[in-house]
């Protein structure tokens, strides 16, 4: 055996409170973050991730403290992403409890932010997160770009040769999330994910479009991903993370046996 | 008065998370900076995160701090648990960022671990946690690791490793000399694996 794929519950937080949106429109409220990390924590998630989405400063700030809370009751890896701007921004969210942080548009501008916060902090906290959208036409090699502002402004950076460079300048995890897929529970862009983990040593966690078990199976079958990251098949019960965990194990990949 | 435990501070994370997981399973914690605080204290917990190097740094920067550790632990035989980076430092060496010195506790190199498209470092994420001779307070589990430098032994007959874990090969996941035990996994973010290691860590009298 060796290290379990990792199944990990994705919040997105809004001014204290969790929402889930379908390709970032119409939110819904889907409750309280600590509350429901307390149940992730329970049931056996392999590690939680807070997705914050807040607009405002005062959102900015309600996020350390839903970090601390969460930090003070549940004792599972918290990643927490969203806004992350600067090395002092990181280490903000890093002493109010999370283990690890990812940097998405900062990362973006600035791609040297990512060796600051590993020098700084180490790279195992230093998350690289890599919004990415298709822009081949049906037919030709595929390519993807990064895209910014939740998935609706393109930067014309080539997806692969970011993630590449993110990872060598200290990144220790990528998270790669296709904002073709996400919200619409269509499944991983598998192509993205497979293209950018056989080009990195780091793990590399799928994100965007779960709908069903069989998706993080792929994920990690035909991705090759590290971690299999779903929001919506989790929130509104449709599924447990202990049947995520079957669902792994039947396809005999290595997954970890909790209850729950 | 109730057993205190030195949550030693010296600058190098997630304190916080451990202060957290200590006091869930019933310890009175001082999270302290002080040698005489440690030097009093009835158990001992040295975490950890970042670079080898910079973690040295900071508990060699507060005076007198390695050598209270060092008499506490080594002769007066105080319960110890080092985490991740504190566990690495027992070590004699780390290699992370150049060649440092460490605590010096146990014959051992902190060596980096091999990356490959198939074997990704750093390590992170559970993984089942093997004791690897009679019973210790490391049992059979899964836990959370998150490292990409790992201990090797100096000395295989003398081998301070009391536990493996398997990530491409080998990889210690546990080390003990006399009352000092380390775990290069996190205990306070293994769940219930974790928290029942320090219930046991807290009841323990080697």
């Amino acid at each position: 055996m060796t290290v379990r794929v990792r199944v990990i519950p994705c919040l997105d937080v809004a001014n204290g409170r969790v929402v889930k949106g379908v390709n970032f429109v119409d939110l819904k409220d889907a409750g309280d973050p600590v509350e429901q990390a307390r149940a992730y924590d329970a049931a056996g998630a392999d590690e939680l991730c807070f997705l914050d989405i807040s607009a405002s400063h005062e959102g900015r700030g309600t996020l350390l403290d839903i970090v601390k809370r969460t930090a003070e009751v549940c004792f599972m890896p918290l990643t927490v992403g969203g806004g992350v701007g600067s090395v002092e921004d990181a280490r903000a969210l890093l002493l109010a409890g999370a283990d690890k942080v990812a940097v998405n548009s900062a990362a973006v501008r600035r791609p040297e932010i990512m060796a600051d916060i590993a020098q700084r902090m180490g790279s195992q906290c230093a998350v690289a997160s890599v919004d990415a959208r298709r822009v081949s036409a049906p037919g030709e090699p595929a390519r993807w770009e990064i895209f910014t502002h939740g998935g609706r402004r393109e930067t014309g950076i080539d997806a692969v040769a970011h993630a590449v460079r993110l990872a060598e300048l200290g990144a220790g995890e990528l998270l790669v999330t296709s904002m073709d897929g996400d919200g619409t529970q269509a499944g991983y862009d598998l192509e993205l994910t497979r293209t950018i983990a056989s080009n990195v040593d780091v793990p590399v966690v799928a994100s965007g479009g779960v709908g069903t078990l069989d998706h993080l199976v792929a994920g990690v079958v035909e991705g090759r991903a590290s971690a299999v990251l779903a929001a919506s098949i989790f929130h509104f019960g449709k599924h447990s993370i202990a049947e995520a965990h079957q669902a792994l194990r039947n396809a005999g990949l290595p997954a970890r046996e909790v209850a729950g | 008065m109730a057993e205190t435990v030195a949550l030693i501070d010296y600058g190098a994370g997630n304190l916080h998370s451990v202060h957290n997981a200590l006091q869930a399973v019933g310890a009175q914690v001082v999270v302290t900076d002080r040698p005489e605080d440690v030097a009093r204290a009835n158990r001992l917990v040295l975490p950890g995160v970042g670079s080898f190097k910079a973690c040295m740094d900071g508990l060699t920067a507060i005076p007198d701090m390695a050598e209270t550790l060092r008499e506490a632990v080594l002769e007066r035989r105080r319960p110890f648990l080092g985490i991740c980076v504190g566990m690495q430092l027992m070590a004699r060496f780390g290699l992370e960022h150049g060649r440092h010195d460490g605590l010096g506790w146990v014959e051992g190199t902190v060596a980096p671990l091999k990356p490959s498209r198939e074997v990704k470092v750093p390590h992170m994420g559970w993984n089942m946690v093997e004791p690897t001779g009679p019973a210790s307070l490391v049992e059979r589990g899964e836990a959370y690791f998150l490292h990409s430098y790992a201990f090797e032994p100096g000395d295989d007959d003398l081998s301070p490793v009391c536990a493996v874990t398997t990530h491409g090969g080998r990889v210690t996941a546990a080390i003990q000399k006399d009352t000092a035990l380390g775990v290069q996994f996190h205990p306070e973010k293994s769940q219930k694996y974790g928290l029942d290691l320090l219930t046991r860590f807290l009841a323990w009298k080697p």
